[in-house]
């Protein structure tokens, strides 16, 4: 360790916990309290990284959340690797291990820092431009971008950490531990409102926790004295609870606002196992006081991004927190008087400073005439006009400013250095503000966007809203916490303050430089390598929007997203548009404040628990019998049972011909069930289904067709009377949730007259359906007590049954076209009853069949599925169901809209049944119908819905839409497809049975 | 996200209701004697206004009751939530 960089002199540091880590597979050593970046620089490492362009050498530039240069790839090769974190943030534990993005072969020696040489022809837009064209180059140009594209590896295996969510209600939410944010803390805690309290940090207090300036004091204590005090009595209020390392997110509407709580990435990785590494707070907060503090601006002048050149602030606290000199031979270069703590905190520890050049020409403070009273040259009215040093910053060059500050004058002067600090003033961090819908507005003294308009119960205090001197944070503290909790102030009766600083600033968005600005690199985003060149260029070209200049040169697109430059970029173009700053606004704000992991943000809703899928009560006999699931909506059906080595289609084959020859089982568990009662449920049922349900007996069932008030088919399925005022329906399985949505939606909102309940019994019962010419037999074997002939029990009808004293419901009905049974009974005994059947119809064969052979069995009796062969653009005539659709009733869902002049067109797509010319060929779902080949563009007249190999008829059959396809019966039509056209003639939708012979058999 | 005051519940989050659109459109009581276009009108003219609008809303992880709310669209405020078939209670 470089001994001469490291001084004793911080609390926050453990001297007697010496922490190993490897940087770019190099071991060093650091303190317990370090994070990576205090750790480095205490090494001499200024040299982190690459940017991201031009791969032009970077250093670490700030000491917080607002890094934009040392973002490193952390746990290199492990499945915990994350990219582009923020080494300011990181506390080094035992073991780190971390290394350099974006270089190659190495951080020091980096082959793409060529495009620093190159940099002349990659102006903005470069890219925009140069591969526009020719157009059918581009996949080749993509393949190298994309390689050279991006920051960082992504982790190649899964994320071995857990993540959580937690909810949390407060009274008052305080965003940010700093002077103001504590005040405001004690005050509402003390007067009784639930509080909590959050920062970003691991430690308390802000950057007045490390003041320890005789510059700044309140009640005559240095302030970070009395500012511990505060801290120590805040955390013995019962009612105030405090998370650190817990940064705000996001902060939406109605003051809901995510946080991000890291709770074990500050440990070895040996002291991870089974602990929750972040968590996710959903905060709900009556109200909100943001005390975010603010970022201090960097200045923009040629080749301002050398490693070595850090904020002024960031200088600071390296020494006041962590006791690390960043530079043995520093210079300070600002505009406010800010530089000067800073030199102050390099004095007191007798470390060099070489000059500081101010831009002001009057500089009139209690602490610069101390500063100049330590010897220190101070360069009024001067600017910075270049730097030097490839991987170090190693000379400035300065000249003097005119008096319009537009322009340099005079010789210009070379002075040393290793380290340069730089202040432009400091810029209110009023991101979760404006994220919260937050209106800013301009301050023209000082050049700073403070909040205006609060859309919400919240308020922002402290350096945040504007206030940066102490004495105006604490007395402005005070009072808007009063007035916005509605307290007296007893908490802090007197606080007096003394600061040695004054508030002047003299600013200047873009610093003069005596090169053309075409030569010049003054970078404005750091990370994306986007300059003062390019903005200026973007503006030449024509766009003016801060939006449209944003996205042309990525100023501020970076991880960062440009808590640094983003002002100056502002700035640059209102001075170039010759417009007010005021009048652009600022780019939007968007969440997250600094990124989160994916981690975090799936919380718990990983692997199985990722889209939770619901299981018919029979899915582990399903399971044990080798089914191959589909997913229907949230529910896994059984989609088809493999035999042997029976493929798809081989096992589909085989169970539709088995429920036909003999007898097939299903599990139809999944169908929606809506039990309706009321003395109206009749006359509800003819609101809502387009036929007649009035004189339906009780016992009988019926199937009916749901349509949308326009007139297309919604949903369809079976309803039966159970009693005078009970019936039950049955829904499609995807469409349960929205059809007794629907049907709620017109009980309580159009005819809250009528005397309806109804409540979703879906999961309430297994049905199991039993078809075939056996079926009959195999259900009086399962249920012997009762009567199955067709005079007592017809189709179409139902009957209460019981098997071993459980009671159930048995239908006779059927989709497949057979004599066919439903058994409902209660969910937990749905599984015994299936083996009962399976045991039952042992001796017919009896063959388990799934969704697929169902979909199949129902084609060939031409039946529809809502969703395959709809997509609600049909009504039920054009699907050839006119018999289901009455024309006595005198209004239903959807009836007016049956006769609009556009549903009674000859020419809509209406469902048709299609036979191929050779019985073998099986048509492909979705392919297009076409009648004229020849012509160009060819005329598509619809598509294939629904196909299948039929072994029961030993054919092809398929279902289609086509334009007129009802009066084109026996007509020729085509399938175009990639290889071959598929000659198809139009047939009748029902290709098996249509006299209903076999639904009506005597068995 | 919004804090909704289901006139049945209470304060609950969004994620719990689904958005019904356009408030206080009746359903023709004799559809069959409107023209295309007056049945036009009801089925598919929506105001979808910039400002203060009426509109559905169902709490359908919740009591199941559709209810109104009178809702500024350009800043989200929720002005009033009132049960099916009152008055609104804001002009």
């Amino acid at each position: 360790m470089t001994n001469n960089l490291r001084f004793k002199t911080s609390k926050f540091i453990d001297e007697t916990y010496r922490v190993s880590f490897k940087f770019n597979n190099k071991t060093y050593f650091g303190f317990k309290g370090d994070t990576l970046a205090s750790a480095l620089l205490a090494n001499g490492i200024h040299l982190v990284g690459r940017s991201f362009k031009y791969h032009r050498p970077r250093g670490i530039m700030t000491s917080g959340s607002e890094e934009p240069n040392a973002i490193i790839q952390l746990h290199d090769n492990s499945s915990r690797t994350e990219p582009n974190v923020r080494a300011t943030e990181v506390e080094i534990y035992e073991g780190l291990v971390a290394s350099s993005q974006n270089c190659w072969p190495s951080v020091n020696f980096d082959i793409g820092g060529i495009n620093n040489l190159l940099s002349p022809i990659l102006p903005a837009g470069f890219y925009y431009k140069t591969f526009m064209w020719p157009a059918s180059f581009w996949e080749k140009y993509e393949y190298f971008i994309r390689k050279s594209a991006g920051l960082g590896k992504s982790p190649k295996v899964a994320d071995p950490d857990i993540y959580e969510h937690k909810y949390i209600h407060c009274d008052v939410l305080v965003i940010g531990a700093g002077i103001s944010g504590i005040m405001a803390a004690k005050m509402a805690a003390k007067n009784g409102f639930k509080t909590l309290l959050v920062d970003e940090k691991s430690y308390l207090g802000g950057s007045s926790i490390y003041d320890n300036s005789e510059f700044s004091k309140i009640n005559n204590q240095i302030t970070s004295s009395w500012l511990e005090k505060e801290i120590n009595e805040i955390s013995k209020i019962e009612n105030l609870e405090i998370k650190t390392r817990t940064s705000v997110a996001a902060f939406h509407g109605y003051n809901f606002l995510l946080a991000r709580e890291n709770l074990t990435d500050h440990l070895p990785i040996n002291q991870r196992e089974n602990k929750v590494r972040q968590r996710l707070l959903k905060i709900r907060a009556k109200k909100v006081i943001t005390a975010t503090g603010s970022i201090e601006r960097p200045l923009i002048f040629d080749n301002n991004d050398r490693p070595g050149i850090l904020l002024s602030s960031a200088i600071k606290k390296y020494i006041d927190l962590y006791g690390v000199a960043c530079g043995e031979n520093n210079i300070l270069f600002t505009n406010n008087d800010t530089a000067y703590e800073t030199a102050m905190s390099l004095i007191q520890r007798g470390i060099k400073i070489n000059a500081i050049i101010d831009n002001r020409e009057q500089i009139d403070s209690k602490i610069s005439y101390e500063v100049e009273k330590n010897n220190i040259k101070i360069y009024k009215g001067y600017s910075i006009v270049d730097t030097y040093g490839y991987r170090r910053i190693n000379k400035i060059s300065i000249m003097k400013l005119s008096k319009d500050g537009q322009t340099v004058i005079g010789d210009k002067t070379k002075l040393n250095c290793d380290c340069l600090g730089v202040s432009g003033g400091w810029t209110p961090a009023v991101h979760l503000f404006t994220q919260s819908g937050g209106k800013l507005k301009f301050r023209e003294e000082d050049q700073v966007f403070i909040p205006n308009f609060y859309p919400s119960d919240q308020i922002s205090i402290g350096s945040c809203n504007g206030d940066f001197g102490l004495e105006e944070i604490i007395k402005n503290t005070l009072s808007s916490i009063k007035k916005f909790l509605d307290i007296d102030n007893s908490e802090y009766k007197t606080v007096e303050t003394i600061s040695g600083l004054n508030q002047s600033k003299r600013n200047i968005w873009l610093l003069p430089s005596d090169k053309s600005i075409g030569k010049t690199k003054s970078f404005v985003d750091y990370q994306n390598d986007a300059t003062a060149k390019d903005i200026k260029l973007a503006l030449r070209e024509g766009f003016r929007s801060i939006e449209h200049v944003k996205r042309y040169t990525t100023t501020g697109m970076g991880t960062d997203q440009g808590k640094l430059g983003n002002m100056h970029a502002l700035g640059i173009i209102s001075e170039t548009a010759g417009t007010k700053m005021g009048e652009h606004g600022t780019t939007t704000f968007r969440p997250p404040y600094t990124p989160l992991t994916f981690g975090t943000i799936v919380g718990r809703n990983v692997g199985e628990f990722f889209d939770i899928f619901r299981r018919t009560p029979i899915h582990d006999w399903h399971v044990a019998n080798n089914a191959e699931f589909e997913n229907v909506g949230q529910w896994k059906r059984a989609w088809y049972y493999p035999k042997d080595n029976e493929n798809m289609h081989q096992a589909v084959q085989r169970e539709s011909k088995a429920a036909r020859d003999s007898a097939g089982i299903l599990d139809a568990s999944t169908l929606g069930k809506i039990d309706i009662q009321g003395t109206d449920a009749s006359e509800f049922l003819n609101r809502v289904y387009t036929n007649a349900w009035s004189k339906l007996a009780v016992g009988k069932c019926r199937y009916g067709l749901m349509l949308n008030e326009d007139g297309m088919v919604y949903d369809d399925g079976v309803t039966t009377r159970l009693g005078e005022n009970h019936y039950i329906m049955t829904t499609t399985t995807g469409g349960a949730a929205n059809v007794l949505g629907k049907l709620e939606d017109y009980l309580q909102t159009e005819w809250p007259e009528l005397d309806v309940y109804l409540s979703s019994v879906t999961d309430h019962y297994a049905t199991i359906s039993v078809c075939g010419p056996n079926s009959k037999k195999i259900v009086s074997k399962v249920i012997p007590n009762l009567d199955l002939s067709d005079e007592k029990f017809p189709h179409m009808s139902f009957k209460n049954a019981k098997i071993e004293n459980i009671k159930c419901r048995v239908m006779r009905i059927s989709f497949t076209g057979e004599h066919s049974y439903e058994i409902n009974i209660q969910a937990n005994f749905g599984k015994s009853v299936w083996e009962k059947c399976m045991e039952a119809g042992k001796d017919f064969n009896i063959t388990p069949y799934g969704t697929e052979t169902m979909h199949l069995l129902r084609a060939e009796k031409g039946f529809i599925i809502v969703g395959q062969d709809t997509d609600a653009t049909l009504t039920p005539i054009d699907l050839q169901m006119d018999w289901i659709v009455s024309k006595k009733k005198y209004d239903f869902i959807g009836k007016r809209s049956l006769y609009r002049s556009d549903t009674i067109r000859e020419d809509r797509k209406q469902l048709v049944g299609l036979l191929t010319e050779n019985p073998d060929e099986v048509l492909e779902e979705g392919a297009q119908i076409v009648a004229d080949i020849k012509k160009s563009p060819i005329e598509m007249l619809g598509h294939v819905t629904s196909s299948y190999y039929s072994p029961n008829l030993k054919k092809s059959i398929a279902l289609g839409v086509v334009k007129g396809g009802k009066n084109m019966l026996g007509q020729k039509l085509i399938i175009p497809m990639e290889n071959k056209n598929i000659n198809v003639t139009v047939a009748d939708p029902v290709f098996l049975d249509k006299e209903g012979e076999k639904l009506n058999a005597k068995l | 996200m919004f804090l909704i005051n289901c006139p049945f519940c209470g304060e609950r989050e969004q994620s719990e209701f689904k958005a019904g659109g356009e408030a206080h459109i009746v359903r023709p009581k004799q559809p069959t004697e409107l023209s295309d276009d007056e049945w036009a009108e009801y089925l598919f003219m929506r105001k979808n206004i910039k400002g203060i609008q009426f509109e559905r809303w169902n709490h359908v992880h919740g009591c199941r009751k559709w209810f109104n709310m009178v809702r500024d669209t350009s800043n989200d405020q929720i002005k009033a939530v009132y049960k099916m078939g009152e008055k609104p209670p804001v002009k």
